[in-house]
Parts: C-alpha cells; sequence; structure tokens
C-alpha cells in the first residue's frame, strides 16, 4: 500500500497542477488568481514531499516487489545507503527533482505578494506548466512506484561507487540548485508576458538566485571532491558530459547574480538579465536531458532509455523553445534600461557577464562538439581536458583580472577611477609571477597562481577604508566569495602546477618516493565489510619528523560484482598525499602515490564561495524584510 | 533589426542543439567497442596445462588450420556460470573452444566444470592474467574468434548469452 499511496499523491499533485495553470489562464474571471493558486501549489509540495518520503520508506524497508528498489537495493546494504540509495536511481532522483520543483512553486506562490498582480499570475502559471509537465514524464515514462510481480528473493543492489555517504549530499544540493533556478525562470518568463522588468522583478528574483546558486555550487564542490576520492584518478574535474552539466546552469546562474543586482539597483540590463534567468533554468533541463537519454556518454550513465530521452526533449522544446521564443519577440518591447558609461560598475559587471557567457558557450560546445561532428562527418571524436583547459584557462585568468578593479568602480559612471588602490594587488601579482620561476610548471599555472595571489589581496579592497561593523552583509559576502575564487584558482593552478606522482609495483617492505615523502608499504592484508570484500594495504608516509599511516583499499562487492578502489588520502597543512592500491603482480602491488600540494584549496575555494552567497542571501532577506517594516510603519 | 536578430540567436542555438539531439535519438550511438586485436594475429603467449587431464596450449596451436573459439573465464567468475551451458550449446553445434582459465586453481576449475558442464577440448592456466592482458581483454567472460591462420575475427565482451548464440554462430561460420 506504501507505494499505491505515494503513486496516488502524484496524481493528485498533477491534477492540482493543472487546475493552478489553468487558474493562472482564466485570469481574474475567476476571481483572484493567488486565492486558487497559493493552496494548490502548497499541497503539490506537501503531496510530492509525502510521495518521496513513501518511496524513501520503501527502500529502507527494502519492499523488493517494488521495481525499482528491487533494481537497486539489497537487504544487506547498510542502513544510509537503503535511505540514499531512493535518489541513486533514475526515477528516484527524478521524483526528488520533481520534489525541489513542487516545494519551489508552493514556497514562490507563499512569498511573493510585491510584484504587479498580473506579473503574478503569469509566474504562477509558468511555474504550474513547468510542473505538470515534469509531473507527467514521472507518472508516463519514469514511475518510481511500479509494482514487479512476482518479487524477487533479493534485489541487484546499488552501484558500488554509489555507496558512499557522498551520495546522501552531493544529488539533493544539486537538485535544490537546479531546480531553485526554475523560478528565476518562471519570473522571466511572467514578466516577459506582462512585459514589467524593472527593479521590482530583480528584487523578486534575486533571492531565489542567490539561494539556488549558494546549493549548486556547494553541490558542484562536494561533486567535485566525491570524484576525486572515489574513483581513484587523482583529479578533481574530468570535464566528463555530466560535470559539463552541472557547470553550464552555474556559469548560467553566476552571470544572472551579477546582472541581477545591476537591474535591481540601476534598472539597467534588462533583456540581459532575462535571458540568462531562462538560460540558467534551460541549461538545467538540459543537462537532465543530457544525462538521461544517453547521447552523450559519461561515467554518471542512468539506464538509458531513447523513449524517456524524446519525452524529456518534447519537454524541453516546449519550456525552452518557449521561452525563448517569447524572448525573441518580446524583449524588444521591453523599455529600455538606464544608461551606464563603460567604465563604471555595470561595464564591469557587463564584461564580467560576457565573458561567463564566453565560458559557458565554450564549454557548451566541447561538450556537444562530439555528436555535430558526427552528424556531420560520421567521424566520433571525443572532445577531451587539453580543449577545456586550454581554451576556458585563458579567460577564467581574464574574469580574476577583472575582479581586481571591477568591484571598485562607482556605478553609472566613473570618470577618475581610483587606480591607486589597485596598484597594490597587481604589485603581489607581479611579484609572485616572478617567484613562480623558481619552479618548473606550464605558463597558465604561472600565471594562475600570480593572479590568484594578486586577487586575494584585490577581493579585500573594497572592505578597505569602511567601517566594518557598518559594512551590509551583502558587501561582505562579495568579498568572501572573491576571496573563494582566489583560493579555488590558487589550488586549481598548484594542482596542475606542483603534483607529483609515483606509479610502481612494490613488494612488501619497499620504499617509494613521491614529492618530498617516503611511502613505505608495511603490508597488504585482507578485509571484509558488510557487503565486499578487500584487500587493504599499509603504508607508512614519513616527510621530516612526521609520519602518517594510510591504508588504500582494493574492494570487491558482491551485489552487483564490481571492484571499487578505495583511495586513501591523508590532508596535512600544506596539501594532500593521496594513495590508491591497485592488482597484484606476482608478490609485487600495483601502488599509485600522489603528492598534491595545497589541492585542498580547491574545495575550500568553492565552499568559500558559497559561504559568500549564503552572507548576501542572508543580508538581502534581513533588509528587505526591515524596508517591509518600515513601509508598514509609514502606511 | 540587427538587435531583433540578436534576440533571436539563444533560440537559433537551442533549435540547433534540438536537430542534433533528434539525430541522435533516432540513431543512438553504437555501444560495441570494436577490440584493436580483431584482425590482428593472436598475441604471443604459451599456457601451461590448468588441469592434469587437458592440454594446454599456446598462440601457435591457434594457427593449426582450424578455426578456434577462445574463451576466458574463471571458477570465481559469476557470469560464467550464466554463460556454460551456451559454450555446451556451441559445442554442440560443432565450435571448437579452447579456455583461459585466469586467476584460477586447478581443483576450483575441475570443480567448476563439474558441476557446470565442460565444453573446453584444452584448458591454459593463465595465473597472473598475463595472457589476459596480452589479448586486450578488461574482464572475464571474454571470448574472441581465431580463424584457422591464427587472426582474431571477433571479439565479445561479457558472456555469451543464448540471445548472443545467432550473432556468434555467424562469425564462426564466417570464418570456417
Amino acid at each position: 500500500m506504501i507505494a499505491e499511496a505515494g503513486l496516488a499523491a502524484l496524481w493528485l499533485a498533477a491534477a492540482l497542477a493543472l487546475l493552478q495553470l489553468g487558474a493562472a489562464i482564466a485570469g481574474p474571471r475567476v476571481g483572484d488568481v493567488r486565492a486558487i493558486a497559493v493552496p494548490t501549489a502548497v499541497a503539490q509540495g506537501l503531496l510530492t514531499l509525502f510521495a518521496f518520503a513513501m518511496l524513501i520508506w520503501l527502500f529502507i524497508r527494502t519492499d523488493l516487489s517494488v521495481q525499482l528498489v528491487a533494481a537497486n537495493s539489497h537487504s544487506m546494504k547498510p542502513f544510509i545507503y537503503r535511505f540514499s540509495g531512493a535518489w541513486g536511481n533514475h526515477e528516484g532522483s527524478m521524483l526528488l527533482w520533481v520534489t525541489v520543483l513542487a516545494v519551489a512553486g508552493a514556497g514562490l506562490a507563499l512569498v511573493e505578494r510585491r510584484l504587479p498582480p498580473e506579473t503574478i499570475r503569469a509566474t504562477l502559471g509558468a511555474q504550474a506548466a513547468l510542473a505538470l509537465g515534469f509531473f507527467g514524464f514521472l507518472l508516463i515514462a519514469s514511475n518510481p512506484f511500479a509494482r514487479l510481480y512476482p518479487a524477487p528473493a533479493e534485489g541487484q543492489g546499488l552501484n558500488p561507487l554509489l555507496q558512499d555517504p557522498g551520495l546522501a549530499f552531493h544529488p539533493p544540493t544539486l537538485y535544490l540548485g537546479y531546480v531553485g533556478l526554475s523560478v528565476a525562470f518562471s519570473l522571466a518568463v511572467g514578466a516577459l508576458i506582462t512585459r514589467e522588468v524593472g527593479p521590482a522583478l530583480a528584487r523578486a528574483m534575486r533571492p531565489w538566485v542567490l539561494g539556488a546558486w549558494v546549493l549548486l555550487t556547494l553541490g558542484i564542490t562536494a561533486g567535485s571532491y566525491w570524484a576525486y576520492y572515489e574513483l581513484g584518478w587523482g583529479g578533481w574535474w574530468f570535464w566528463d558530459p555530466v560535470e559539463n552539466a552541472s557547470l553550464m546552469p552555474w556559469l548560467a546562474a553566476t552571470a544572472l547574480l551579477h546582472s541581477v543586482n545591476v537591474l535591481a539597483a540601476r534598472g539597467g540590463l534588462r533583456a540581459w538579465t532575462i535571458m540568462l534567468a531562462v538560460v540558467a533554468f534551460s541549461m538545467s533541463m538540459v543537462g537532465t536531458f543530457l544525462v538521461r537519454s544517453g547521447i552523450l556518454t559519461s561515467v554518471h550513465s542512468f539506464a538509458v532509455d531513447p523513449s524517456r530521452g524524446s519525452f524529456i526533449l518534447g519537454l524541453l522544446v516546449l519550456y525552452v523553445g518557449g521561452a525563448l521564443a517569447l524572448f525573441a519577440a518580446r524583449v524588444g518591447t521591453v523599455r529600455e534600461g538606464a544608461r551606464f558609461e563603460l567604465v563604471s560598475r555595470e561595464g564591469a559587471l557587463v564584461a564580467n557577464n560576457l565573458l561567463l557567457t564566453v565560458l559557458l558557450g565554450v564549454v557548451f560546445v566541447g561538450t556537444l562538439y562530439p555528436i555535430f561532428v558526427e552528424a556531420a562527418t560520421g567521424d566520433k571524436i571525443s572532445v577531451g581536458p587539453p580543449y577545456f583547459n586550454s581554451v576556458t584557462g585563458p579567460i577564467t585568468l581574464l574574469l580574476a583580472l577583472l575582479l581586481f578593479i571591477g568591484p571598485l568602480l562607482k556605478w553609472r559612471r566613473d570618470r577618475r577611477p581610483n587606480l591607486r588602490r589597485v596598484a597594490l594587488p597587481l604589485v603581489v601579482t607581479v611579484v609572485a609571477f616572478a617567484a613562480t620561476f623558481l619552479a618548473d610548471m606550464s605558463v597558465l599555472a604561472r600565471l594562475g597562481l600570480a593572479f590568484a595571489a594578486g586577487l586575494a589581496v584585490a577581493s579585500l579592497l573594497p572592505l578597505a577604508g569602511r567601517n566594518l561593523r557598518r559594512t551590509p552583509l551583502a558587501t561582505w559576502g562579495m568579498v568572501v566569495s572573491h576571496l573563494g575564487v582566489a583560493m579555488a584558482l590558487a589550488g586549481a593552478a598548484s594542482d596542475t602546477a606542483f603534483t607529483r606522482e609515483t606509479l610502481a609495483a612494490a613488494r612488501p617492505g619497499e620504499v617509494l618516493s613521491v614529492g618530498p615523502w617516503s611511502v613505505r608499504l608495511a603490508g597488504v592484508d585482507p578485509m571484509a565489510g558488510p557487503n565486499w570484500t578487500a584487500v587493504e594495504g599499509h603504508l607508512v608516509a614519513t616527510r621530516g619528523g612526521i609520519s602518517i599511516s594510510l591504508n588504500p583499499q582494493s574492494r570487491t562487492f558482491s551485489d552487483p560484482p564490481t571492484e571499487t578502489s578505495e583511495a586513501a588520502i591523508d590532508t596535512v597543512l600544506d596539501g594532500q598525499l593521496y594513495t590508491v592500491l591497485g592488482h597484484r603482480q606476482g608478490d609485487r602491488w600495483q601502488l599509485r602515490l600522489w603528492w598534491k600540494p595545497m589541492a585542498t584549496l580547491i574545495w575550500l575555494g568553492g565552499a568559500l564561495i558559497a559561504l559568500g552567497g549564503a552572507l548576501a542571501l542572508l543580508g538581502r532577506l534581513w533588509r528587505g524584510r526591515r524596508r517591509r517594516r518600515a513601509e508598514e510603519a509609514f502606511a | 533589426m540587427t538587435r531583433k536578430l540578436w534576440l533571436a540567436l539563444p533560440l537559433v542555438v537551442f533549435a540547433l542543439f534540438v536537430g542534433a539531439a533528434l539525430w541522435r535519438l533516432a540513431d543512438p550511438p553504437s555501444t560495441t567497442v570494436e577490440s584493436r586485436l580483431v584482425g590482428k594475429p593472436v598475441p604471443p603467449f604459451a599456457l601451461k596445462p590448468a588441469l592434469a587431464t587437458k592440454p594446454g596450449f599456446g598462440a601457435a596451436d591457434l594457427a593449426s588450420g582450424q578455426p578456434r573459439l577462445l574463451n576466458l573465464f574463471a571458477s570465481w567468475c559469476v557470469p560464467c556460470i550464466a554463460e556454460a551451458p551456451v559454450l555446451a550449446e556451441l559445442k554442440a553445434r560443432g565450435v571448437g573452444i579452447d579456455g583461459i582459465a585466469i586467476r584460477d586453481t586447478a581443483p576450483d576449475i575441475a570443480k567448476f566444470l563439474g558441476e557446470r558442464g565442460d565444453g573446453y577440448a584444452r584448458i591454459g592456466a593463465d595465473p597472473n592474467g598475463q595472457a589476459q592482458i596480452a589479448l586486450g581483454a578488461s574482464g572475464v567472460p571474454e571470448s574472441f574468434i581465431v580463424d584457422g591462420r591464427g587472426i582474431i575475427r571477433y571479439h565479445h565482451i561479457g558472456a555469451i548469452m543464448p540471445q548472443d548464440l545467432p550473432e556468434v554462430m555467424a562469425e564462426w561460420e564466417k570464418v570456417g
């Protein structure tokens, strides 16, 4: 009955989405749209939450009469993976996606009062249309509650790569981010329909964009770290199509985050902001399509089904095509925004937006290029890190350089920008660049390290000469995020520049060296876990007086039969020691050792970027509440 | 007018994307990886007998004028259990099969063959997986069809299941 209750809740929610859409289209003829839309939106949120809880319950009980559970779970699996296994598959993760979409829709309906009623009506209609399509996809093409008769005696188990605490955190955060952007999309569509594009829209959109962006940043950072330690390849970004699929909405959201501020503060960049709001969520949907249709091959392969791909493509044409057509037809009639000069805060933000959009284009083209080439010539090619690194690297450096001066410029026009304040970070950059010649590395790594050092100083400059206690939280947020960019850049550049790798087949007792470390293979022992067996290597690493022990494993899971390598990673103050145990060759064991100075900065930087966004969000919400209170007091 | 064109640019990019996606959905990418060894001679190896009751063999023995099906298997490999009856069927249809036992021991192999059936004419022991690596095989089970001159003509990754029989027999008849 649990599965049937969940399914019934989903059907009911879909019916309510249809009702909400109908009310939005019928408009004032049926009375106040909010009176219908708010209860229906909230009920959809609650019903999908209920359905999602039912699915989790089925997974915890390992109810094998449900097809999805039988195909992805196993009664011997530890509790946490039975729990998180609920979304470690196509149908469950789509249910998570739809749940977030419905809950975001409920939040939008509850919170949004400041916009003109017609815009709210159009926005809630757009959100209902989005929800309806994805409910349809779930119920028609990916029913998570389908029964299996007869029920098997045992489930097939969860892909061992997913049997990791990362699964409990990474997909939900990422989906909250992806789908949170749907609100910005609906607001943009609503505003296009009523032609009400202005600062009020930007202020309504900004908290949603900030919140979604923070979660997206966290989700991508967590996913990067997960891939880093779980895959055992020693890399932190592989330009895999699915990684790119998460990066593209992030780039669009980052650009949107900056342009929405121009619209809120100065009324400028109207068409541009609307386009980015449409593109950001469109990129989320395109990513979902790429992952689940199987048109690109990737490490994140879901059970691939072309009919599902056609269904999502249909939704994409409807939503993305519809929104972009509306944009092309309508945005020309939107009143032009406030003008500004080239050298101004707006000018710098436009440059930032253009660079981010070029980055987005570069990633988009690189990800889809194999398909275009095969369509045109029939050749199978693969676009890899050499393309992405060499093209995105310089653009990222330009973005970093822009951050030196952008936040210091005045709004509207800055006839005499205070260039003296930029002198300090520029000097730091030049000195750091000179210092990189002490070691041998690529030009890109040299520039990356130099710019990271300069940016670390430059990012703090907006605070210089201010009363720190009276500085708005949003400004603190900007400073913290930009400092995070400097940190991540430093981590990425030093990973390229300083990483040392040793690959060897070692006998027990043998000593290998990697960077400044001597690593001794003390021995190898068999191990057993709840649903796996493993061989575990015992390594003792020494440097100077420090000695640490690492125990990398090579695991063999029984259900389904798969081998994974569990890297042992030790973080010290100035970097990470990363060790992987491979196969046995006679009396030797394959060992891969990496010494990665300052690699931790990559993810700390990512976390800092997200923290800055969270601070800004808090500041904005706080201010908004205070302003409303003040308005109410005067009224 | 130019502004209008710029505003339609995202729509045009999206239309291109949809076109490519439609084409790809209609014609899904092939998932078969053509083995680099197909069309090449069997790499050199010589294997000792895995069992006292059957001879071992080497690469040279595969160029004896008769085509052979070379099957990599192991007693510890679960899909091999599913494959065993299909190999027996192939043998019944006149396919000569030589086995390579990967990282295995004689008692385990004897037990496996006793329980699951034995379609092999010869079984070579590959205790370290060296022959497996030389053949460019990534796992067990995998099978190769080798023509009478010792050239690999076909590579099947994973267990040969009943639904694969027609394909394997067609490849076999091409060689024979």
